[in-house]
């Protein structure tokens, strides 16, 4: 099969960058979507020219390197599935397509496709965490959890980290992915414990950053490639209420009026 | 090169309390002072990063993916192993190490593995508080299930990623000692040289790679948690990053590269389609657990396998091994799959691929069970075949998947380089000449928790903090080093990627030094890669330039120290003139073709010694010696 694809393509973070066309035939469509961009690129440096940058590294779904908009939808739109897991014969042979990084103030652009995502992981540092120093623990069984509440967690729990929720956003918000990791904690007892905590300072921390706020557009749902429910908001917006509620028990024992 | 391992003495299961008793330790206040470089952020570094920056450390951590939640662990799928006998099953620490030893084919280190059997259970525990969720009962106890080579149920898992879920803790860990200040953080970087000054390991070098510049970092200690090489073979399961050079250039400083023959190829993987494929996948071996696997009975038979009738299917590993049936390590299924073919069952278009059949296990537990218990297995399967096997057998072909071979280390996992501490499967340690399923995450935990912070003290406590610097002459003979070796790279301006130099390589790997190997082949192999090698420093073409991101730079680099690795795996494969484990040489096999040992004369680490770029390396070895257990001819039947 063949396409046509119009890839973005941007030297620097201070160039302006812009469109460039390109035409790939002879490929086989039980291709990844990023086999087919190696092909283009093997041509491109037999011809001189300097290949597409992007980034992957376990082209399996789990890494959450990979992610690009195709046609305007975060990771080529097919349901449950990163871009590294996108096959070729999900398209029509000879459709064109326009590829292009992760659109987001908070995610700039490096280079081609290639995004700096790094809020994600100052965000995490700000209390995506159970403070347990190694060699704590109590035996494993000691805390019970019932199956329904640990399924629960995972789910959460899931998200890779690719960014694919802020760049479908229509306000770039990183709502989904911070809400993932509060929800996923807050479930278990483990996390209840300095679930206040965590809620205010993680949020806080996203404020920080140049996300866009949350308005139940709901797009983050239909991007994720983990499939996360935007249940998760609710439960993070459900702690963060919580966590300021009159009445409760903060440093030292003083309640709050 | 001197070998002595440092095992301590007294009984096997007390060696490692008494040496914990009596290792040296850091005042709070000393540990303050010291700064400890590790480089990789998969399970092992992340952990050890964090538990050392808890204990008061300084960690500087180093990764080439944009964050330190990347790392490979995270693709692993099925399992962690423990000893917690919550199954009333009888297990034992010391089954679990016997497991671990026999699957290893009797050549690991029994100290180092009984140690790993000893904290498994303890790495459960950690990853418990620290919020990982496993699979769990509906009375909300921890679940298990069974794995290849052993006869208990001992796995723990969260659906099929365990590695994410595991590695995900670890670096929630390393992100909360970097909020408070005691991790330095560096992604993005790669590591392109070791710094030795006098003798001892004392800073890296690394390429930014963003802007292209060459860092200088220093250190009291430095820990490669780097991965393994099975990306030597270009097509293999692991990320398409994962690299060796980080090992390979502290083995061209001086440390010594042990057993870097013992690959592991993974049973089940999704078979081969085309030369455009960048990689395989991995199905989870918990697979295993409920499917059956089986060819037609009559060769290059090409029927619908739901056409054929039970009469005419060969259930061949339930046939031969009826003690262990389709949970035999995974050597011996992958030996097994690969005669099937090469015998003509194969089965698929390319005849390289076996059936893994689930029919029998959705008719006796319902499709809902498995859906719950394999279910993103089967849509992973889909997504990359377009088949649903749910209903047709899924096909699957081994392909390799993890190096049990590595640096060489001690017991208090410091390689031959003084202050240079290996980790995970960067190292060589524990799984012998295979590796049993589930056990790769829990030594790359074992290691990072419990291990390198307990032994590091003993040498941090003989070293005066900061006395090196980067201002050391040596840093900058390494960085001048790094800085030709990338001009020469760039200046070559040939006419061949560096892909189509990867892909030459792992054909001349798979081809000789894969899943069987002989004396011919192997001296064929080392002739090839030379020639490779020296048609790719006079024919490589690296477009852009040095200061920018440059990801065919990233990738030459990597591919110029395959190209010498392999070339030492070929001989490693030569020299070890027996069958043992993942490295099957045909002239050694029993009459049932199973591997055959020689313990007479390779009951040992093979240990090897950088002499030189023109000159050969130097072959070392480090006897094994059994207090425990005896060696016997592994028997899964």
């Amino acid at each position: 099969m063949k396409l046509t694809l119009h890839i973005w393509r941007q030297k620097s973070p201070d160039d302006k960058g812009g469109f460039k066309t390109y035409h790939v035939d002879n490929l086989n469509r039980d291709m990844s979507f990023l086999e087919m961009l190696d092909v283009l690129n093997q041509q491109l440096i037999e011809k001189g020219e300097e290949p597409v940058a992007f980034e992957n590294d376990c082209r399996e779904g789990i890494c959450g390197m990979c992610g690009m908009m195709i046609n305007g939808l975060a990771h080529g739109g097919m349901k449950g599935s990163t871009t590294c897991q996108l096959p070729l014969r999900y398209f029509k042979d000879g459709a064109e397509l326009t590829i292009e990084p992760w659109r987001s103030k908070a995610f700039p652009v490096l280079k081609d496709l290639i995004v700096d995502r790094s809020a994600f992981d100052r965000i995490i540092q700000a209390g995506g965490y159970i403070s347990v120093n190694t060699g704590n623990a109590p035996d494993a069984n000691s805390t019970l959890i019932s199956r329904d509440t640990a399924e629960l967690a995972m789910d959460y729990a899931e998200c890779i980290g690719c960014g694919a929720c802020v760049a479908a956003c229509p306000n770039g918000a990183a709502m989904l992915f911070m809400s993932a990791k509060i929800a996923h904690f807050s479930l278990l007892p483990q996390g209840q414990v300095e679930a206040d905590r965590r809620v205010k300072s993680m949020v806080q921390q996203m404020q920080q950053e140049a996300f866009g706020a949350c308005t139940n557009y709901a797009e983050c749902e239909v991007a994720c490639p983990k499939e996360i429910s935007i249940s998760a908001i609710a439960r993070m917006n459900h702690d963060y209420l919580k966590a300021f509620w009159p009445g409760k028990v903060v440093g030292g024992g003083k309640h709050v009026a | 090169m001197k070998l002595d391992a440092h095992i301590p003495s007294g009984p096997l299961e007390q060696k490692w309390t008494n040496y914990v008793e009596h290792v040296k330790l850091l005042s709070p206040a000393n540990k303050r002072k010291h700064t400890v470089i590790i480089v990789g952020t998969g399970l092992a570094g992340a952990s050890a990063a964090a538990t050392m920056a808890e204990l008061g450390y300084n960690v500087k951590s180093f990764c080439y993916q944009d964050s330190a939640r990347r790392a490979h662990s995270i693709a692993a799928q099925g399992g962690i192993n423990a000893t917690k006998n919550y199954q009333n099953d009888g297990d034992s620490v010391w089954r679990l190490f016997y497991d671990t030893i026999k699957g290893g084919d009797f050549r690991g280190r029994e100290a180092n593995t009984y140690r790993l059997a000893e904290l498994s259970s303890n790495i459960i525990d950690q990853c418990v508080a620290q919020g990982v969720p496993f699979a769990r009962e509906y009375s909300g106890y921890l679940r298990n299930r069974s794995f290849g080579g052993a006869l208990v149920s001992r796995t723990f898992y969260a659906r099929g990623a365990t590695g994410q879920q595991l590695l995900l803790g670890a670096y929630s860990a390393l992100s909360r000692q970097v909020a408070a200040g005691k991790i330095e953080l560096h992604p993005r970087t790669d590591m392109q040289d070791l710094v030795v000054v006098d003798g001892k390991a004392r800073g890296i070098i690394v390429r930014n790679m963003l802007t292209g510049e060459l860092e200088a970092y220093a250190a009291d200690a430095v820990i490669l948690a780097t991965g393994g090489y099975v990306n030597v073979y270009y097509l293999s399961t692991n990320a398409m990053g994962s690299n060796a050079t980080a090992a390979w250039r502290a083995y061209r400083r001086g440390a010594g590269f042990a057993n870097p023959c013992y690959m592991q190829i993974h049973p089940t993987c999704i078979p081969h389609t085309g030369d455009y494929q960048s990689k395989l996948t991995l199905m989870s071996e918990s697979l295993r657990n409920d499917g059956r696997i089986w060819v037609p009975r009559k060769k290059h038979d090409t029927r619908d396998p739901n056409s054929i009738p039970e009469s005419e299917r060969y259930y061949y590993l339930e046939e031969k091994y009826p003690a262990y049936g389709n949970m035999v390590p995974r050597d011996v299924a992958s030996r097994n799959a690969k005669y099937m073919c090469d015998e003509g069952y194969g089965v698929g278009p390319t005849g390289r691929g076996v059936y893994l059949d689930l029919r029998d296990a959705i008719k006796r537990l319902g499709k809902d069970v498995i859906v719950e218990r394999y279910g993103n297995l089967f849509d992973m399967y889909e997504r990359i075949t377009g088949e649903n096997a749910y209903e047709t057998p899924m096909r699957i072909y081994p392909a390799p998947h993890y190096s049990m071979g590595g640096l060489w280390v001690d017991y208090e996992l410091m390689s031959t380089i003084p202050g240079l501490f290996v980790l995970g499967e960067a190292n060589f340690s524990d799984h012998g000449a295979n590796r049993l399923g589930a056990s790769a995450l829990m030594q790359g935990l074992a290691d990072g928790y419990f291990i390198i912070p307990n032994t590091i003290g003993q040498y941090l406590a003989g070293i005066k903090s900061g006395d090196v610097t980067t201002d050391a002459d040596e840093f900058k003979e390494a960085e001048d080093a790094v800085q030709k070796r990338l001009d020469k790279i760039m200046a070559v301006k040939g006419t061949k990627t560096v892909d189509t130099f990867h892909r030459e390589l792992g054909k001349i790997m798979w081809d000789k030094v894969g899943m069987s190997r002989n004396e011919a082949g192997l001296k064929d192999a080392i002739k090839q890669i030379q020639e490779l090698r020296a048609e790719f420093w006079d024919n490589v073409r690296v477009p852009g330039d040095q200061h920018n991101i440059n990801q065919e730079l990233e990738k030459a680099g990597r591919v110029a120290d395959f190209l010498e690795l392999g070339e030492l795996i070929a001989r490693d494969a030569l020299a070890r003139d027996e069958s043992a484990g993942g490295h099957f040489r045909e002239e050694h096999q029993t009459e049932g073709g199973e591997a055959l040992r020689d313990d007479e004369h390779f009951q040992h680490v093979a240990v090897w010694e950088f002499t030189g770029e023109d000159s050969e390396p130097v072959r070392h070895i480090e006897p094994l010696e059994f207090e425990r257990v005896t060696p016997t001819q592994r028997s899964y039947k």
